[in-house]
């Protein structure tokens, strides 16, 4: 990090990343009138983005009201599927509603590289300057530390603004550099394969039972990660599917599994397969996921930034929530700038600690809060989780529904059998205390 | 000519084709999705446009015709360093063949000359990944009465004062040296020179900068029935994907060792085209001598 | 700036109905603009000449070719050719301007015989040459162009269809010029293939002596630097060609592919992505945006046989694909496949060649 002698700002705040919360965190700042200045990486936003992805309506309709008339959303979402799986059968519950075909519907799903796009066709027509194909390689700070701008790989002068949100995404870079933050540990961060199946409409319809944009959801764990701390995906969009896995780093470094491998076996599960079939892969893509939630989180403030969405471990893992997080945490730190920029406050740490305390009382925080516990329970007892309950389920079911002359009361013995002589009645009794204890 | 050299450079928003595919039922293009990018072969020719802006300085214009979203590749052309962008949009282009394409942009570059002076070199790429023709270069020579020298290698030599210039053609089989005079239309041959990255001023000048929006009326066209589909004379009838040869190749298995592999491999050549065989004798048989 | 060439079509300047305008009835018979360089005939006008006949044929009209040049000895013994080639007639413009290729005076010949002759079909190789011209004269004359066609034919209602690949390789169009005329297409070089040679026949020729003044020609040609016949590819005209893909792994790989191709006397050459990474040079490329090639024999090494290449190889008479992936899209056109690691297969492949040829060479 430079040190440099107080300059001219030359923007009110420059946003680093072009992802849902750096547009989010620009629109509401240069929307509000402030002198945004936003730098991305990638070609354009969302070129580097990846996401499953769901869009939950409502964090963004809290900062574009009318989202709905022009952003390239694929299908809403009207039914979702919960599977447990073992390596030839799933036991699901599906919910489906036509409640959710509502004039302003719930969830979505979307395609990152455009829905970024249009969010930051938004961001530039609110008045922001927005760089792309530009790193930001670090911070520069005044003599007493203050953070007053930043320098890019495109080199000449560093350009400056009294406050950087930084909006980077997972791996947080600059951050780090710029010594704001620990490195990502890969015991709390998941790495995600996803691919594009491209699939004629009528045919996706068809094989999910869907009419007009209506949309399906397969959210699905068990032996498919075999044995490793994760989850499997299915999305449907307009004309193509989204089939993804990830499972956290340390495990893939014990175990020896490939990503590429895992995901090729999942696709190839007996209960997936046919949902793909002839299908053509549009595009492959991996992202890291933080998964670490609430105790992960870092510092999120200092003189001169401020951190928000993936950069700030903003995710919820257990109900695959992050997108919406990231947006809120833009939002709010956006709202935090503007309101100090009127009462020409400075951005110091001190001020910027009410981003912090207005997220409290936000559902980022409160549910962050209430799964602190998850993370490390999933990964303490991934044998369990992710393979023996799913078999014993699968078993069950099995035995229960396999009409061979068996007497029903003989198979509900031999399933409790099999469930207390796998796990033994302690084991489970323990599993599922702790369970319910990391969910209150 | 005494005032600063003028070049046009006319870029061309594509679709991405690397990423394009066909509806497997319909043969239809599925453009869902499918980034767009400026046309590779568009980017030699800016770069040597630029370059001989260093060496002469004066200035460098950007022009697309496309619909509106194309001003992101124009954004893009003036991050790299173009001074000035244009961007030629109309719905009466719609369907445009190259003769259409050529005469609107000949019409926008005559208006580019009334407003900012006439351009004394127009670049173009050799051609286009989507349209793939390049005809659009040579036809807007024609219309505008430019000297026309397609697949330029190399710019030799210019003085830009009494306009001789000296270019690198590339011709079968060879280099052609040209001297010829401005104004030119220039076709830049790919390989010739690498995109230069903006500098973080650039960039930031770029990202604020106005890019000048024309439609038909605007650069004078008054007879629309030359644009866009009407004024196109091929038409597409057909569109269909290309048919799979009814029989796959014949596989030869694997032996244990490559050796083995080897020797089935050219028995089954061999076998399927005897004439190969002898003609590998043959002329082994007069090596030998 | 110079004036706007006039649209050709009155009114009705396109649409899909066909409605041939009255002054575009009386062009008749089939042209191929003959490519000629020092002194030479480029084979793509031979084989224009053979897909010229068959559509002159359908349409009960003349095949005719034009040549261009300053030297009446090299023009006539191109007449010749053209002749034998199955032309009926040869329009043969001689002038000392003529005798290097340069776009003005081309152009103005090659409009002025159009104007004057009014062929219904005007054929031009897809050359650096051929599309120079081509797009030029289509301009002057306001007519449709096709490029880079890969099927001719005639449909029910006489018309040319001009069939091309589109979107990057992975669709084929077929484009009609329905309301002006002539209807031009540019071809490939190996796209057609070579047609018979109909040893002395003849035909009758028709003299252009276009008077033009250099003086008034404003680009000159200084020099012609020949290519160096060590790094010239001669791809398209190869009877055996070997090629490496991204498979091969690494450059040093890559000299695996040479070292067949010279036990086989053959040519090599590479997929695109080869070139991005400098392992061989752009005019060893082949495919849609490289060399098309029609050997009679083509081994494919570590090629996953993409679209764009596959549009470069399929005039191949057999081709041999070696590739670790069994679903690799190469085996659903190639005649021969093996599922082997093409780095080890390729040396092996050398040795055993080297060995029969060498064992034969003994035997003779
Ligand atoms: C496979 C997968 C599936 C997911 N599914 C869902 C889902 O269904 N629903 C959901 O809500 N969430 C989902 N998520 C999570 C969601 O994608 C993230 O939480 C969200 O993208 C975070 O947004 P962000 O803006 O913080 O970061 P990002 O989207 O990662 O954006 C960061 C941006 O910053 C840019 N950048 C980084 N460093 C620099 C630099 N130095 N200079 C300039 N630019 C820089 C990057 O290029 C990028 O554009 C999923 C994630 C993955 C990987
Ligand atoms: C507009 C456009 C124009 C294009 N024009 C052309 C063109 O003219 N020519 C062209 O070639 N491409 C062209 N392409 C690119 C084309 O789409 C493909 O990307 C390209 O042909 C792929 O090259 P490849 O087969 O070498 O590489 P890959 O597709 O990566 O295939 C490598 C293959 O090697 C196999 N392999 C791996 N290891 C081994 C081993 N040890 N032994 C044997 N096999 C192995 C793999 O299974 C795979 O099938 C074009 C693309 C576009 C968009
Ligand atoms: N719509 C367009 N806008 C600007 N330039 C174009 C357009 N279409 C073609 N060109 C230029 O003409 C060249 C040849 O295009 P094509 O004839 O389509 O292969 C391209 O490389 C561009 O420089």
């Amino acid at each position: 990090m430079s040190e440099m002698q107080a300059q001219e700002p030359q923007f009110d705040a420059i946003v680093v990343g072009a992802g849902p919360s750096g547009n989010a965190a620009a629109y509401v700042m240069a929307s509000e009138g402030l002198n945004v200045l936003q730098i991305e990486r990638g070609e354009y936003s969302g070129s580097k983005n990846v996401q499953g992805a769901i869009l939950y309506a409502d964090a963004l309709e809290k900062i574009i009201p009318d989202f709905r008339e022009d952003a390239p959303l694929e299908r809403h979402v009207i039914e979702q599927r919960m599977w447990t799986m073992d390596d030839r059968s799933h036991t699901g519950v599906h919910y489906r509603s036509d409640d959710f075909n509502e004039e302003k519907p719930n969830r979505y799903t979307i395609l990152r590289a455009q829905f970024d796009k249009w969010f930051n066709a938004r961001v530039r027509a609110a008045g922001a300057t927005v760089l792309f194909e530009t790193t930001v390689t670090e911070l520069v700070r005044d003599l007493s530390g203050k953070v007053i701008g930043v320098r890019t790989d495109r080199g000449g002068n560093p350009i400056m603004a009294p406050v950087v949100v930084l909006a980077e995404g997972v791996n947080g870079l600059v951050g780090q550099r710029s010594g704001l933050r620990e490195e990502v540990k890969p015991g709390t961060v998941a790495l995600a394969l996803k691919e594009m199946h491209f699939l004629p409409r009528e045919v996706i319809e068809a094989r999910f039972n869907l009419s007009g944009n209506e949309g399906v959801v397969i959210e699905a764990m068990g032996t498919i990660t075999k044995g490793m701390t994760g989850t499997g995906f299915l999305y449907t969009n307009e004309e193509s599917i989204s089939v993804g896995i990830g499972c956290i780093v340390d495990d893939f470094v014990e175990g020896g599994e490939t990503p590429y491998g895992l995901l090729e076996s999942f696709k190839n599960h007996p209960s997936i397969k046919p949902l793909l079939a002839g299908s053509e892969i549009k595009e492959y893509a991996a992202h890291l996921i933080p998964e670490g939630g609430y105790r992960a989180i870092p510092q999120l403030y200092g003189d001169g930034w401020l951190v928000v969405g993936d950069a700030g471990q903003f995710v919820n893992a257990v109900h695959r929530e992050g997108s919406n997080l990231a947006m809120t945490t833009g939002r709010i730190a956006a709202e935090t700038v503007v309101m100090l920029t009127r009462k020409r406050e400075a951005m110091s740490r001190a001020n910027l600690a009410i981003f912090a305390k207005r997220l409290e009382e936000t559902f980022v925080m409160k549910d962050l809060k209430k799964y602190k516990g998850i993370p490390g329970l999933l990964h303490g007892g991934k044998a369990q989780f992710f393979g023996t309950y799913p078999r014993l389920i699968s078993q069950a079911m099995q035995t229960w529904f396999r009409v061979d002359g068996v007497d029903k009361k003989s198979k509900e013995g031999a399933i409790l059998r099999s469930f207390r002589e796998a796990r033994g009645w302690r084991g489970m009794m323990g599993d599922a205390f702790r369970l319910v204890r990391a969910w209150r | 000519m005494n005032q600063p050299l003028h070049s046009v450079v006319c870029i061309k928003q594509v679709p991405d084709s690397a990423q394009i595919r066909v509806h497997p039922v319909t043969n239809t293009i599925m453009r869902q999705g499918v980034p767009t990018i400026i046309n590779p072969y568009d980017l030699f020719a800016l770069e040597e446009a630029l370059r001989l802006r260093d060496r002469f300085g004066g200035k460098v214009t950007v022009l697309c015709m496309g619909p509106m979203t194309a001003e992101d590749s124009l954004r893009k052309a003036l991050t790299f360093g173009a001074d000035r962008a244009v961007l030629l949009s109309d719905r009466y282009f719609a369907g445009s063949d190259t003769l259409a394409t050529s005469y609107a942009l000949s019409m926008a570059l005559l208006q580019i000359a009334r407003e900012f002076g006439a351009p004394d070199i127009i670049f173009t790429g050799k051609q286009t990944i989507d349209g793939d023709t390049a005809q659009v270069g040579p036809g807007i020579a024609k219309r505008l009465g430019y000297n026309q020298l397609t697949y330029i290698s190399k710019i030799r030599d210019l003085d830009p004062d009494g306009g001789a210039l000296v270019v690198e053609r590339r011709a079968e089989g060879g280099t052609q040296v040209l001297q010829t005079k401005l104004p030119v239309l220039i076709t830049m041959l790919e390989g010739s020179n690498e995109m230069r990255r903006g500098s973080i001023e650039t960039a930031l000048a770029a990202a604020r900068a106005q890019v000048t929006i024309w439609n038909a009326a605007a650069v004078g066209i008054e007879d629309l029935t030359r644009c866009g589909l009407r004024g196109s004379p091929t038409i597409v009838k057909k569109v269909f994907a290309p048919g799979a040869r009814s029989e796959k190749a014949a596989m030869i298995g694997a032996e244990a060792t490559p050796e083995a592999s080897a020797h089935a491999v050219i028995d089954a050549i061999f076998g399927r085209m005897p004439a190969i065989e002898a003609q590998l004798f043959e002329t082994a048989a007069q090596a030998a001598y | 700036m110079a004036q706007q060439p006039q649209a050709g079509g009155g009114n009705s300047r396109a649409g899909t109905k066909k409605e041939l305008p009255e002054h575009f009835k009386a062009y008749k018979h089939v042209w191929v603009a003959v490519e000629m360089e020092h002194g030479a005939v480029h084979s793509v006008s031979f084989e224009l000449l053979g897909e010229g006949r068959k559509l002159a044929d359908k349409r009960g009209v003349e095949l005719a070719a034009v040549v261009m040049g300053e030297s009446r000895a090299e023009l006539d013994a191109a007449a010749a050719q053209c002749f034998e080639y199955s032309a009926d007639l040869v329009y043969l413009a001689q002038d000392p301007a003529l005798a290097h290729y340069r776009n003005e005076t081309a152009c103005q010949v090659l409009t002025h015989l159009v104007n004057t002759y009014k062929p219904e079909i005007l054929l031009l190789g897809a050359t650096n040459l051929g599309r120079d011209l081509a797009g030029s004269v289509a301009t002057t004359l306001a007519t449709g162009l096709t490029a880079d066609c890969t099927e001719l034919e005639i449909d029910e209602e006489g018309s040319l269809a001009a069939t091309r690949p589109t979107f990057g390789g992975s669709l084929l169009c077929t484009i009609f010029t329905l309301n002006f005329r002539p209807q031009m297409a540019t071809v490939r070089p190996r796209v057609m293939p070579m047609p018979a040679r109909q040893e002395g026949r003849s035909g009758r020729i028709i003299e252009y002596s276009p008077a033009i003044n250099e003086a008034d020609i404003i680009t000159k040609v200084l020099d012609f630097i020949a290519d160096r016949d060590s790094d010239k590819a001669s791809l398209p005209y190869a009877d055996i060609v070997v090629a490496g893909g991204l498979g091969l792994r690494s450059a040093e790989n890559f000299q695996l592919v040479k070292n067949l191709a010279e036990v086989l006397g053959a040519e090599y050459g590479g997929s695109r992505p080869l070139v991005q990474k400098g392992w061989i040079t752009a005019d060893r490329q082949i495919g849609q945006t490289g060399k098309t090639i029609r050997p009679k024999l083509y081994i494919a090494a570590g090629i996953s046989g993409a679209i764009q290449h596959r549009v470069g190889v399929e005039g191949a008479d057999l081709i041999l694909a070696i590739n670790t992936d069994p679903k690799a899209p190469i085996f659903e056109f190639a005649h021969l496949g093996i599922v082997a690691d093409a780095v080890t297969l390729l040396p092996a492949l050398t040795e055993a060649f080297a060995n029969r040829l060498r064992i034969n060479r003994l035997a003779s």
